[in-house]
C-alpha cells in the first residue's frame, strides 16, 4: 500500500492532534503558539504537496496529481493567510483560543482529502471533515447571538446538503455498482447504457457540492453565515473551502461523470448564470460589508463555474486561474475588513469606511485595488480571471452566458465602485484605527499580486494548464 | 535613434516611475504636495521631450507601423506585448504627452487637497492614454482602454464639483457597459483568427455574416466613448463636475479614443459592416451636430456648453470617418487633433475664471474684458478656433470633412455644415455674455489678469492652434500615407466581394 502519497494529509492530521494536546496542558493562554504552529504545519504540508509523487493510494480512494497539487497549494495558502489575519483580531475581540487554529487545521485537512478524492466515499469523508470544524468556528464567538445563529444555520443547512450528497452517492452506487471514480468512468463510457437513476443521483451530488460552493440556488446560508461569523472566520470561509469545493466539483464532473456531460452541463449552465445574476443584483442594496462580500462571492462562483459549464479544456483552465485570482483578491479584501475597527471596536458597515482615503491612504489604496480587481477592470488581475472564462464561453459558443457574464460584471461594478466612493469621496468625523503590521503585510502582498499579475501571467497560467492536462488527459 | 530602442514603452511607463516616486515621498503635507507637483511636472515634461523623437523620427512616407516592439507575453494564447505607431496614432501620442504637463501646470494652485494622489492619478492616466494609442494587440489595447477609467473615475470623484459622485459613477458605468460588449467582440476575433495581433488581424477576413454583430459590439463601446448621440449624456455631467485639468484631458484625449477605435478596428477589420452601416453613423452624427448645438445654445453653465459643443465636433469626426474618402478621414483625424487642442484650451479658459470667482454660471459674469484684457484675447482666439474660423485649427479639419461628405451625400454635408453655423451662434453668445457687456458685479471688478504661469499654459496651445490653421500640412503629412493605405485596403475588400458576387 502506497500510503506515503498521502503524507501531506497525514502530517496535517497528526500535527493537529499534537497541537491540540500541547495546547491543552499549559495553564496559560496558548493561542498564539497554537496559531503559529498551525501556520507552520500548513507550510510544511505545502512543501510536501510540492514534492508529492503522482499516483493513487488506499485502493484507489486517493489520488495525487498536478490538479490536486495546484488546488491544494491554493487552499493551504488561503488557510495560512486567513489564520494570520485572525491572530490579532481574535486577541482584541477576546476570542483568542487555541481551538480556533486547530479547527481550521482540521478543516484544511478535510479540503485536502476532498481535492484528492478518487472515490465518492472519500469525497464524503473529506467534505464532513471540512464541514464539522466549520460549523464550530462559525459559532466561535459563542456569546454573540448572531454568531451562534450563523453556526446553527450553517449546521442545519449543511446537514441537509450532506444528506443530499449521500443520497445521490447511494443512487449512483446502486445503479452503477461502484463508488470508485475510475470504475464509474468506465461504466459511463460512450456506448454503455446509463440508467436514469444515475442521472438523478448525479443531480443530487451536484446539489450537495453546489451547497458547499454556495452557488445559486443553494446559496441561502451564505449571507447570514458570512455576516454572523467573526470576520476572520468569514475570511476563512470565503477563501480556502470555496476553492476546495470548486476543485471537487471540477474533479467529480470532469472525472467519473465526464461522459455524462450532456446531463450535467444543463445544470451547471443554469447554476452559473443564476449565481452571476443573483450575486450582482442582491449585493446592490447591502449595507453590511460582510454581507456584500457574501453576495460578491456567490457571483464569483458563478463566473468560475462558467468555465466548467462550457465543458472545454480551456474552460477548466479558466476555472483554475479564476479561483487562484479570486483567492488572492478575497484574502486582501478581508485583510482590510479585519482591520476595520474604531477605537478598538470592530465595525462592519460600508459607511464605516467613509473617509478612509484621507485617514489611511495606504489601506484605502489597497482596498480600491481589490475592488477594481473584483469588478474586473484591467489592468488588474481580476480582469484576467474573467477574460479566460469569457474566452472559454465564447469559444464553446455560449454567447448568451458570456453576455450574462459581462452584463453582471457591469452591475457588479456598481457596488464595488460604491465602496471606493465611500472611501474616497465621502468624509468622516470618526476615523478608523490603523491596520496592524501583520494585516498590512497580507494586504500589500495580495495587492501587489493584483497589480503585477499582468506582467508575469505565464507561471500561473502554465501551472493551471498542467493541472488541467492531468485532469482531462 | 536605433531601431531596438523601446521608445514607446519608455513613453508609456515612464509616468508610472514618476508616480512611484511620488508615492514614496513621506513627510509634512505641504512638502509632500510641493514635491508631488514638481515630480509630476518634470516627469511629464521629460515624457513630452522624449515623445518629440516620434515627431522627428517618424517616416511620413510609410504607412507601416513604426517604432515597433514585440515581446512574448502569453505565447500559449497568441497574445504578445506589441507596441507601435502609424500615421493615425502617432500624433495622438504626441497630443497626450503634450497635454499632460499643461494639465499638471493648470492644476498647480487649483488643486489644494490630496495633491499627491491627484498627481499620481494624472501620471497613471498618462500611461494608460499613451499605451492605448501605441498598443498593437487587441487585449493590450483593451487593457489600456479600460484602465483609463480608474484614474479618471478618481479624478472626477475626488476633486470634482458638488455632483461629482453621480458624475463619476455615470462616467464609469456607462463606459464599462459599452466596453464589455467590445470585449466579447475581441474574444470572438481572438479565437477565430487565432491571434490578437492587430497587424496580423488586418489580413484576416472576418466572415460577412458576423461583421454586423462585431460592428455593433465595437460601436457600443466607441459610441459611448466618442460620445455619439444618444449615448452622450454622461459627457456633460462628467465635464461639469470634473476639475479643470480633468475636463481638458477628457475633451482633449479621452474622447478621441472612441474615434480612434473606429479608425483602428471598425473600418479596417469590418469593411462590409462599416460600409453597410455608414448611413446609420451619418444619421447619428448629423443628429449629434444639430441637436447638441441647439442644446448648447440653451446652457447656463460654461463647461456644459463647451461639453455639448464637443459632442457636436465629435459628430463631425464620425461623419468624416465613415465617408471613406481621403479628405474625410484626414479631416476627421485633423478635427480630432484640433479639437483636442482647442476644446482643451477652452476648458482651461473656463478654469481661469472659475479659479477666481468659483462659479461656472454664465450669468455670473460680464465685462470681464475690462479687467482681464489678456484673458479676453486668448479666449477670443479659442472661441474663433472652435467656430472654425479660417486660419485656425478647426477650420481645416471641418472643411475637409464637409467636402468629403458632399461627395457622398449633399444633405449629410448640409447637416454637418449647419453645425459650424450653430457653433458660431453658441460660442459667440457665450463669449459676449462672459467677456463683454457692462462690468457691474463688484467682485469681478477686482479680478487679476492671467498670471505668468497661466500664460505659460496657454502659450503652446496658442501656437498649435495657429500653426495647425495656417500650415496644416505639417500635421496632415503624418497621416496621409496611412489613410491612403487604410482606404486602399477597405476598397480592395469591398471589390473582392463584388467580383465574387458576379
Amino acid at each position: 500500500m502506497n500510503w506515503t502519497l498521502a503524507l501531506p494529509e497525514i502530517l496535517l492530521a497528526v500535527s493537529g492532534l499534537v497541537i491540540l494536546l500541547a495546547c491543552v496542558i499549559p495553564k496559560q493562554d496558548t493561542s498564539y503558539g497554537g496559531n503559529m504552529a498551525v501556520i507552520g504545519a500548513l507550510l510544511c504540508a505545502a512543501v510536501l504537496v510540492m514534492m508529492q509523487d503522482e499516483g493513487t493510494a488506499f485502493s484507489g480512494q486517493y489520488i495525487a496529481d498536478p490538479f490536486g497539487r495546484f488546488m491544494k497549494l491554493l487552499c493551504l495558502a488561503g488557510a495560512a493567510a486567513t489564520l494570520l489575519l485572525a491572530i490579532d483580531f481574535n486577541e482584541r475581540e477576546k476570542l483568542a483560543r487555541f481551538e480556533f487554529p486547530v479547527l481550521a487545521l482540521f478543516a484544511t485537512t478535510g479540503m485536502m482529502v476532498m481535492i484528492s478524492a478518487n472515490d465518492l466515499m472519500s469525497v464524503y469523508i473529506g467534505l464532513e471533515l471540512l464541514s464539522l470544524p466549520l460549523y464550530v468556528i462559525a459559532a466561535f464567538n459563542r456569546d454573540n447571538g448572531r454568531s451562534a445563529e450563523a453556526g446553527l444555520k450553517y449546521f442545519v443547512l449543511g446537514a441537509l446538503a450532506s444528506g443530499l450528497l449521500l443520497y445521490g452517492t447511494s443512487l449512483v452506487y446502486g445503479f452503477a455498482g461502484s463508488t470508485n471514480f475510475d470504475k464509474l468512468a468506465e461504466a459511463f463510457a460512450p456506448g454503455q447504457s446509463v440508467s436514469a437513476g444515475v442521472v438523478v443521483g448525479l443531480v443530487f451530488v451536484i446539489a450537495g457540492l453546489a451547497f458547499k460552493a454556495s452557488a445559486v440556488p443553494f446559496h441561502m446560508w451564505t449571507p447570514d453565515v458570512y455576516e454572523g461569523a467573526p470576520t476572520p472566520v468569514t475570511a476563512f470561509f470565503a477563501a480556502a473551502p470555496k476553492v476546495a469545493a470548486i476543485a471537487l466539483i471540477v474533479r467529480v464532473l470532469t472525472g467519473p461523470f465526464a461522459d455524462l456531460s450532456d446531463q450535467w452541463q444543463q445544470v451547471l449552465l443554469l447554476i452559473s448564470a443564476a449565481s452571476m445574476l443573483l450575486g450582482s443584483f442582491a449585493a446592490i442594496g447591502q449595507r453590511n460589508i460582510k454581507r456584500l462580500m457574501a453576495y460578491s462571492s456567490i457571483g464569483h462562483v458563478g463566473y468560475a463555474l462558467m468555465g466548467l459549464a462550457v465543458d472545454t479544456d480551456v474552460g477548466v483552465r479558466g476555472v483554475l486561474v479564476y479561483m487562484a485570482i479570486y483567492l488572492v483578491m478575497n484574502i486582501g479584501t478581508f485583510a482590510v475588513l479585519v482591520s476595520m475597527r474604531r477605537q478598538g471596536k470592530s465595525v462592519e458597515l460600508i459607511d464605516d469606511l467613509a473617509g478612509l482615503g484621507k485617514t489611511h491612504p495606504g489601506t484605502a489604496m489597497w482596498m480600491a485595488i481589490f475592488m477594481f480587481s473584483m469588478a474586473g477592470v484591467p489592468p488588474l488581475a481580476g480582469f484576467f480571471g474573467k477574460l479566460y472564462v469569457f474566452l472559454a464561453a465564447m469559444q464553446a459558443g455560449y454567447l448568451w452566458l458570456a453576455l450574462i457574464g459581462v452584463g453582471t460584471s457591469v452591475i457588479g461594478g456598481y457596488y464595488y465602485l460604491r465602496i471606493i466612493k465611500v472611501m474616497y469621496f465621502d468624509s468622516t468625523e470618526q476615523p478608523l484605527d490603523a491596520a496592524t503590521p501583520g494585516v498590512g503585510l497580507v494586504m500589500a502582498g495580495s495587492g501587489l499580486f493584483n497589480v503585477l499579475f499582468i506582467l508575469w501571467p505565464a507561471p500561473l497560467i502554465g501551472a493551471a494548464q498542467l493541472a488541467v492536462a492531468a485532469l482531462v488527459g | 535613434m536605433n531601431p531596438g530602442f523601446p521608445l514607446l514603452s519608455l513613453l508609456t511607463f515612464l509616468p508610472l516611475v514618476g508616480a512611484a516616486i511620488i508615492l514614496s515621498v513621506r513627510g509634512e503635507e505641504k512638502v509632500v504636495a510641493q514635491n508631488a507637483r514638481w515630480t509630476a511636472l518634470w516627469t511629464s515634461i521629460i515624457v513630452f521631450l522624449l515623445s518629440l523623437a516620434l515627431w522627428f523620427g517618424f517616416d511620413k512616407s510609410s504607412a507601416d507601423f513604426q517604432f515597433t516592439e514585440e515581446v512574448d507575453w502569453l505565447p500559449d494564447f497568441g497574445i504578445g506585448y506589441h507596441m507601435g505607431v502609424d500615421g493615425i496614432s502617432v500624433l495622438f501620442v504626441l497630443l497626450s504627452t503634450a497635454l499632460t504637463p499643461l494639465c499638471i501646470l493648470a492644476s498647480w494652485e487649483s488643486i489644494g487637497t490630496r495633491v499627491r494622489e491627484y498627481m499620481i492619478s494624472f501620471l497613471v492616466l498618462e500611461t494608460m492614454m499613451v499605451g492605448m494609442f501605441c498598443a498593437l494587440d487587441l487585449v493590450l489595447f483593451y487593457v489600456f482602454f479600460e484602465g483609463v477609467l480608474i484614474p479618471m473615475f478618481l479624478i472626477i470623484g475626488i476633486w470634482g464639483g458638488p455632483r461629482r459622485v453621480y458624475a463619476a459613477m455615470k462616467f464609469f458605468l456607462y463606459t464599462l457597459a459599452g466596453s464589455v460588449l467590445m470585449l466579447l467582440a475581441i474574444l470572438w476575433l481572438w479565437y477565430n483568427a487565432g491571434t490578437t495581433d492587430i497587424p496580423e488581424l488586418f489580413a484576416y477576413d472576418v466572415p460577412r455574416a458576423v461583421q454586423g454583430w462585431l460592428f455593433f459590439a465595437f460601436l457600443a463601446s466607441f459610441a459611448v466613448k466618442v460620445p455619439m448621440w444618444p449615448v452622450h449624456t454622461w459627457l456633460p455631467d462628467a465635464h461639469v463636475e470634473a476639475p479643470t485639468a480633468g475636463s481638458v484631458i477628457l475633451a482633449g484625449v479621452l474622447l478621441k479614443m472612441g474615434a480612434y477605435g473606429f479608425l483602428r478596428f471598425s473600418v479596417p477589420l469590418l469593411p462590409f459592416a462599416s460600409a453597410e452601416y455608414a448611413p446609420l453613423i451619418f444619421t447619428l452624427s448629423v443628429v449629434a451636430v444639430i441637436y447638441t448645438s441647439l442644446v448648447a445654445l440653451a446652457q447656463q453653465d460654461m463647461k456644459k456648453l463647451i461639453a455639448y459643443s464637443s459632442v457636436a465636433h465629435m459628430g463631425i469626426v464620425t461623419l468624416g470617418i465613415f465617408t471613406f474618402t481621403p479628405q474625410g478621414l484626414s479631416g476627421a483625424i485633423f478635427t480630432m487633433l484640433a479639437h483636442g487642442v482647442v476644446s482643451g484650451a477652452l476648458f482651461l479658459c473656463v478654469g481661469v475664471v472659475y479659479d477666481r470667482v468659483h462659479s461656472r454660471e454664465i450669468a455670473r459674469y460680464g465685462g470681464v474684458a475690462k479687467v482681464m484684457p489678456g484673458y479676453a484675447l486668448l479666449f477670443m482666439l479659442f472661441t474663433m478656433a472652435s467656430i472654425g474660423l479660417p486660419g485656425t485649427a478647426n477650420f481645416v479639419g471641418e472643411f475637409l470633412v464637409i467636402i468629403a461628405a458632399w461627395k457622398v451625400n449633399p444633405w449629410v454635408a448640409a447637416g454637418g455644415a449647419s453645425g459650424m453655423i450653430l457653433g458660431a451662434c453658441y460660442m459667440l453668445y457665450l463669449y459676449r455674455r462672459v467677456v463683454f457687456g457692462k462690468l457691474e458685479k463688484p467682485d469681478l471688478k477686482v479680478l487679476a489678469d492671467l498670471s505668468p504661469r497661466e500664460y505659460v499654459v496657454f502659450a503652446p496651445l496658442v501656437v498649435l492652434t495657429i500653426w495647425m490653421g495656417i500650415y496644416p500640412s505639417s500635421f496632415l503629412s503624418f497621416f496621409e500615407a496611412s489613410v491612403a493605405a487604410l482606404l486602399a485596403r477597405h476598397e480592395a475588400a469591398l471589390n473582392i466581394a463584388k467580383l465574387a458576387g458576379m
